[in-house]
């Protein structure tokens, strides 16, 4: 069970404040990297919920993301006038309907079982996009009309102006991240350890834990589908391929690389990543071999990832500061 | 004769061609410690499983307090209380002392579908979890992650994690498993503790601990009931003695 130390917070305010004076310095290009990152970032902490957290490693997970653009696209192409947040509001009800339905399939089976139906449920989404001309099949579809993000009749987000959109993102990743520190905090976050760590004792200590598992896979669900409907709004296009199991599977080694069951840590994973993809091209075109090897070393020297060895630095710090405190006393 | 707590009748449960519980019924008053022996496979731990819902019987009732519970989920039985333990140490290694049976207390709660208290802020909770903590023992280490304590003291945490969700009626599976001598000590002085305000349901391969603790002992054989009756009656028990204490001195 990881607690959040003082030097963590510490460590967490400074990412924080590096992320809000990013744009000022970043350029346009990075900036909208740095925006579609933070986006990434929605999606891997929900799955960190899941896999980190409630011991539930979904490999379809993408779906979510995916039908959160989509929901997105469809609801400004077919419904005219539709505001921002009422289309806010439909898709996460949506996306979090669809994760009812496939949590409450998929959580009767553990383990393998687990990580096979949530994948085949991925994948039969993936189809339905993929073949149904409606929604542009293999082609994706664009959407007819920038969405306007208003409060009242004031424009609160210019869609057009990418510092806007970061800023608008990066409240909605740390709003996201609270939110889930505070539910693992509350009896049911302790519940949902627990049964990561040992279900049959949950259960026979009174938890009926198939309901936290599903509670939990709709939550995880849910924001992952928030995370699409941003990243939906930032490009105007979604295509299939947001739901393929590619998607799902990189969002895994995202979370693991960065650190599972710590929340901030599947945001490092994503941020190293991504802009790995990003950098190591420049120097040579076999760039996938060095990021296998990268993430092969990562998971083999760093068990906990990039989080665990954070939390090992902010120990010794915190020890330190114990020993210098007895020498005071 | 004091009120009856537990009653299973004509319980059976078979593992294919095994009849693993033969037609047991059995009645477990209020405030006694009824211990369960038996040889290796007379199907103890399975009569357990039966009564705290890990397993569904085949055949047969249980009832609880005069309610019918046959068909209960582990989860079930334990919200109307019945705490049990298990032989094979069952905790959730990487938590502390406090945490492990901070989720047995937070069971006092309606519902843990909480999402916007902090859980460290409920008192009752806390009360619970101390308290189990204080009855075995293991106040000093609340703060000790499980995994690095000593299998005494794991033993003793499993017995904590049970009684933090204050149930009336505790099956214990062999609490004793595995023990040293000195541990093993322990461990009885605290199931002695327990008796006096418990009720019990122990089982136990340990015979000086089981004729130390038992008010009533039931003896089983190959899943069946074979004899039940005071230690008295059980320690001068022809039939008894030919099915299971003869073995072991022919062992020993």
């Amino acid at each position: 069970m990881h607690t959040v130390t003082r030097p963590i917070i510490i460590f967490l305010c400074i990412c924080l404040v590096l992320l809000l004076l990013f744009p000022a310095v970043g350029g346009p290009f990075y900036t909208e990297l740095v925006t579609k990152i933070m986006i990434l970032s929605i999606f891997t902490i929900s799955l960190d919920l899941l896999i980190g957290f409630t011991g539930l490693v979904s490999f379809g997970h993408a779906a979510f993301f995916g039908i959160g653009a989509y929901l997105l696209a469809i609801l400004f192409n077919e419904v005219e006038h539709i505001n921002y947040w009422w289309s806010l509001t439909l898709t996460l009800s949506l996306t979090g309907l669809a994760a009812l339905v496939i949590g409450w399939l998929s959580i009767r089976t553990s383990g393998i079982y687990f990580i096979m139906l949530t994948l085949a449920f991925a994948q039969m989404c993936f189809y339905f996009f993929f073949e149904s001309p409606h929604f542009g099949g293999d082609d994706g579809i664009f959407l007819a009309n920038k969405p306007e993000i208003k409060f009242g009749t004031h424009q609160l987000i210019d869609l057009e102006n990418e510092h806007h959109y970061y800023y608008f993102v990066l409240a909605w990743l740390v709003g996201v991240y609270l939110f889930l520190s505070m539910i693992l905090r509350a009896p049911f976050g302790h519940v949902l350890i627990a049964i990561k760590a040992n279900e049959q004792r949950v259960r026979a200590l009174g938890y009926s834990t198939p309901h936290y598992k599903l509670v939990s896979f709709v939550i995880a669900g849910t924001i992952a589908g928030l995370a699409g409907f941003l990243e939906a709004a930032h490009t105007s296009f979604v295509t299939p391929a947001y739901l393929g199991w590619h998607e799902s599977g990189m969002a895994i080694m995202m979370v693991i690389l960065g650190g599972m069951g710590t929340l901030f840590g599947p945001v490092i994973g994503t941020f190293i990543v991504v802009l790995l993809q990003d950098f190591l091209p420049n120097f040579t075109e076999h760039w996938k071999l060095i990021m296998g090897g990268i993430i092969i070393g990562v998971v083999l020297f760093l068990p906990n990832g990039i989080a665990g060895l954070i939390y090992s630095i902010s120990n010794r710090f915190t020890s330190s500061q114990k020993e210098h405190g007895r020498e005071h006393v | 004769m004091s009120e009856i707590i537990l009653r299973t009748e004509h319980l059976c449960k078979n593992f294919g061609g095994l009849k693993a519980t033969d037609n047991v019924s059995l009645e477990f008053e209020r405030g006694k410690v009824h211990a369960i022996l038996g040889p290796n496979g007379a199907g103890k731990t399975t009569l357990i499983n039966l009564l705290s819902g890990e397993l569904l019987p085949s055949s047969g009732r249980i009832l609880f307090k005069g309610y019918d519970i046959t068909d209960a989920r582990p989860e079930k039985v334990s919200r109307i209380g019945i705490g049990r333990s298990f032989q094979k140490t069952n905790i959730l290694p990487g938590f502390s002392c406090l945490q492990n049976c901070w989720i047995g207390a937070q069971s006092c709660l309606l519902t843990s579908m909480r999402f916007f208290r902090p859980a460290k802020h409920l008192r009752e909770v806390h009360r619970r979890a101390d308290r189990a903590l204080q009855i075995c023992g293991l106040s000093s280490k609340r703060n000790q992650i499980a995994s690095t304590m000593s299998y005494g003291e794991q033993r003793q945490l499993e017995i904590a994690m049970m009684l933090a969700t204050e149930p009336e009626l505790l099956l214990l599976d062999e609490p004793l498993a595995g023990m040293g001598s000195e541990e093993s000590q322990q461990v009885t002085a605290l199931l002695k503790e327990l008796a006096k305000e418990q009720t019990l349901i122990l089982i136990e391969h340990d015979m000086d601990a089981v004729f130390s603790l038992a008010d009533r002992i039931t003896v089983m054989v190959d899943g069946a009931e074979l004899e039940t009756g005071d230690v008295e009656q059980i320690r001068n028990s022809k039939a008894v003695q030919d099915a299971y204490l003869g073995h072991q001195e022919d062992a020993a």
